[in-house]
C-alpha cells in the first residue's frame, strides 16, 4: 500500500474522528511513512502459519450463569455527560 | 528519610513500630511537595485520603498487624490508567473529562487487601500510547536524573515517582515496553508479568492481547513482593490464567550457578548506543562470574517486531477506544446527530498520537486491507512467539538491553513517530510472545569522560526475558545480579 492510496478522510470517517485540515495533512504524511516501514512484513512467507490472536489461548472461558450484584444505577450515571430520568441523554436517532 | 526506603526496609521498621505509616505517607507527600514541580510524576493526589488510610494502617499495626497484610502501611501510587474507587481516572487524556471511578481495579483491590496505602494518579502517555510521557494532556513528566530529558513511557510517571522517592513503589502497565523502558531510563526496577498472570479488570484497555499490569520498584525483592500481591486468577478477566501464585521472594536465593542465559545475536543492532552495549556486556560478564552459562541464541524474526506490534496494537486500540464516544461518560461535544457528536467529541478529546494510532488501526482492519496487514501481522506474531519458545528450550532466560539508548531530550523525537516507535525494539517482542520481562539498573552513561561526545550521567537498563510464567527464574537471576552491584543504590541528584 503506497501513501498515495491512503485516503485519510475515508479512514477518519470510519473511525468517527474529526480531523482538522492540518491534522489530515500531517497524519497522512506520517502514516504514509509508517505504512512504508510496515511493508517489510511482505518479505516473509507465511504460508501455512496459523495466526496468533492471544499468546496464552484459553478456550470456552465461562462463569456460572447466576445473577450477581452490579453497579447501582446512580453510580453508573454519575459520569454521564448528560442524563435525565435515570437515562443517558443522546441526540435523536430516529424520526 | 522514610520515602527513600524499599518496601522490605519500611515494612521492617513499621513492624517494630520504629516509625508509623503516617510518617511514611507524610515523607512521600513532603517529597512530592519538594520535587514534583520539577518532575511532574503526579497528575493529582489526595493527601487527606492518604493520611486517613495511614491512620487506619497505624491502628492495625498497633494491634500487631498480620503477616498476610504484606503491604500494611506502604504508600503505593498507581498509573492513571487503573481504576481506584472514588478517585479520578483520565488515562492522561482530555476525553475522560471529570470521570471518577465507580469501582476498584482487581490489582487495586489486592493492594488494599494487602494493606497498602493507594494514593495518587501517575502521569502517562495518553491511553498508554508513547515512549516518553510527552503525549499526556496533563504535561510532560521529566526524568529525575536530568529534567531536560524524558522519563520514558508510557508509565513515565510511575518510573519517575519511584526514582524521585515520591512513592515507595508504583504500578504501571506494559503493552510494548511501557513499564520496562521507563524503569530503565529512570534507573529503577520494572516488571512485565506473563500475559494472564495479573488480572486486567479495571485497567483501561489499550491493546487487550498485549496489556499487562506490573510493578515499578527500587529493588528486585520489592518487585517480587508486589508481583506476589497483584498476581492471580480473576473471574472478571477471562484472559487471566488459573495458575497458582508462587512465593516469589523464596526464589531470591542468590544462586544462579548452572543457569543458561541466552544472548540474541539480532539484538546487537546498529542503533545501539556504545555505552549501553558496554554496560550490558559488563552485566553478561558478571553473570558468568556468578556461575551462569552464556549461550548465543537467535531470534530470527526480531526485525519484524515493530511492524507487527504497530499493526496489532493499533488495530486493537481502534476497537477499544471506540467506547469513548461522549455518550455514557467523559467529555462531550454536542452535534446534531450521533455521528457528528462522536466525531466532534473524539476530535476534541483525543491527542495527536492517539488519533494517529486510531487511524492506523482503523485502516489495517478496514475492508480490503485486513488480510494484507492484520492477518499477516498475526501470522508473523506466531513466528515471533515460536522464536522465543524455541530459544527457551535451550536457555532459562534471555539477556538484552532494555532500550537502545539512555533517556533522550524532551522534544527530540516527538515530531517523528516512526523513530519513537523504533526505540521500543527490544521490549515489544515480549508482549507479542506473551512472555515475562524485567528491567533492572546495570550502569550509567558518562562513565568514560574521555570520549569525544561526553554524555551526562543517565541510567542504563538491563532486560531479562523469561518463559511464560517464569517470573521466579527472572527474579532469581535479577536478584543475584543486584546483590553483586550497587547501581540500584544510586540516587538522582535533582531529588535528594
Amino acid at each position: 500500500m503506497s501513501a498515495a492510496q491512503f485516503d485519510i478522510k475515508y479512514v477518519a470517517h470510519l473511525a468517527r474522528l474529526h480531523l482538522t485540515p492540518d491534522e489530515e495533512k500531517k497524519l497522512g504524511a506520517q502514516l504514509g511513512g509508517i505504512l512504508g516501514y510496515i511493508e517489510k512484513l511482505k518479505e516473509l512467507d507465511v504460508t501455512g502459519v496459523e495466526p496468533t490472536a492471544h499468546a496464552v489461548p484459553l478456550v470456552n472461558v465461562t462463569r456460572p450463569d447466576e445473577v450477581r450484584p452490579s453497579l447501582p444505577h446512580d453510580k453508573v450515571l454519575r459520569n454521564a455527560p448528560a442524563q435525565a430520568n435515570g437515562l443517558f441523554m443522546a441526540p435523536k436517532i430516529v424520526e | 528519610m522514610l520515602n527513600q526506603l524499599t518496601i522490605s526496609a519500611l515494612t521492617a521498621k513499621l513492624a517494630k513500630r520504629e516509625v508509623s505509616a503516617r510518617e511514611a505517607v507524610q515523607s512521600c507527600l513532603d517529597q512530592i511537595a519538594c520535587v514534583d514541580k520539577k518532575i511532574h510524576a503526579f497528575i493529582s493526589y489526595n493527601a487527606d485520603d492518604a493520611l486517613a488510610q495511614a491512620a487506619a494502617a497505624d491502628q492495625e499495626l498497633a494491634k500487631g498487624g498480620s503477616t498476610a497484610r504484606r503491604l500494611l502501611g506502604i504508600p503505593v501510587a498507581v498509573k492513571d490508567v487503573l481504576a481506584v474507587k472514588n478517585q479520578p481516572l483520565n488515562c492522561g487524556s482530555k476525553i475522560l473529562g471529570k470521570f471518577v471511578s465507580p469501582y476498584d481495579a482487581t490489582v487495586v483491590e489486592k493492594l488494599k487487601a494487602a494493606g497498602a496505602i493507594v494514593f495518587g494518579r501517575l502521569n502517562m502517555d495518553e491511553f498508554a500510547m508513547g515512549s516518553s510521557t510527552e503525549n499526556s494532556a496533563f504535561g510532560t513528566t521529566r526524568n529525575p536524573w536530568d529534567t531536560t530529558r524524558i522519563p520514558g513511557g508510557s508509565s513515565g510517571g510511575s518510573a519517575a515517582a519511584v526514582a524521585a522517592d515520591e512513592a515507595i513503589a508504583t504500578l504501571g502497565s506494559d503493552t510494548g515496553g511501557s513499564i520496562r523502558q521507563p524503569a530503565a531510563l529512570c534507573g529503577c526496577v520494572g516488571l512485565k508479568p506473563t500475559y494472564g498472570r495479573v488480572s486486567r479488570y479495571g485497567l483501561v484497555a489499550f491493546a487487550s492481547s498485549l496489556d499487562q499490569i506490573g510493578p515499578l520498584t527500587k529493588d528486585i525483592r520489592d518487585a517480587a513482593t508486589m508481583l506476589g500481591v497483584i498476581s492471580g486468577h480473576d473471574l472478571r478477566d477471562s484472559t487471566s490464567v488459573p495458575q497458582p501464585v508462587p512465593d516469589y521472594a523464596a526464589s531470591l536465593t542468590g544462586d544462579i550457578k548452572g543457569l543458561k542465559l541466552g544472548l540474541p545475536k539480532e539484538y546487537m543492532i546498529g542503533g545501539l548506543d556504545p555505552e549501553v552495549k558496554a554496560a550490558v556486556d559488563a552485566a553478561v560478564r558478571q553473570f558468568e562470574k556468578l556461575g551462569a552459562e552464556i549461550v548465543e541464541i537467535s531470534l530470527p524474526h526480531t526485525d519484524y517486531g515493530v511492524s507487527v506490534y504497530y499493526i496489532i496494537a493499533t488495530a486493537e486500540a481502534s476497537a477499544n477506544l471506540a467506547r469513548f464516544d461522549g455518550i455514557r461518560y467523559g467529555a462531550r461535544v454536542d452535534g446534531a446527530d450521533p455521528t457528528e457528536l462522536y466525531r466532534r467529541t473524539r476530535g476534541a478529546g483525543f491527542g495527536a498520537e492517539v488519533k494517529r494510532r486510531i487511524i492506523l488501526g482503523t485502516y489495517v482492519l478496514s475492508s480490503g486491507y485486513y488480510d494484507a496487514y492484520y492477518l499477516r501481522a498475526q501470522k508473523v506474531r506466531t513466528l515471533i512467539r515460536n522464536d522465543f519458545l524455541q530459544a527457551f528450550e535451550k536457555v532459562d532466560a534471555i539477556v538484552t538491553p532494555t532500550s537502545p539508548t539512555a533517556a533522550f531530550k524532551i522534544g527530540e523525537k516527538s515530531d517523528d513517530p516512526l523513530q519513537m516507535y523504533l526505540s521500543d525494539i527490544f521490549t515489544i517482542s515480549c508482549n507479542l510472545a506473551g512472555i515475562c520481562g524485567i528491567s533492572l539498573p546495570c550502569g550509567f552513561t558518562g562513565s568514560q569522560p574521555s570520549t569525544l561526545n561526553p554524555q551526562p550521567r543517565l541510567p542504563i537498563g538491563l532486560q531479562l526475558l523469561g518463559k511464560p510464567f517464569g517470573e521466579e527464574t527472572l527474579l532469581k537471576i535479577a536478584h543475584a545480579y543486584e546483590q553483586n552491584t550497587l547501581w540500584h543504590k544510586e540516587r538522582a541528584a535533582t531529588v535528594i
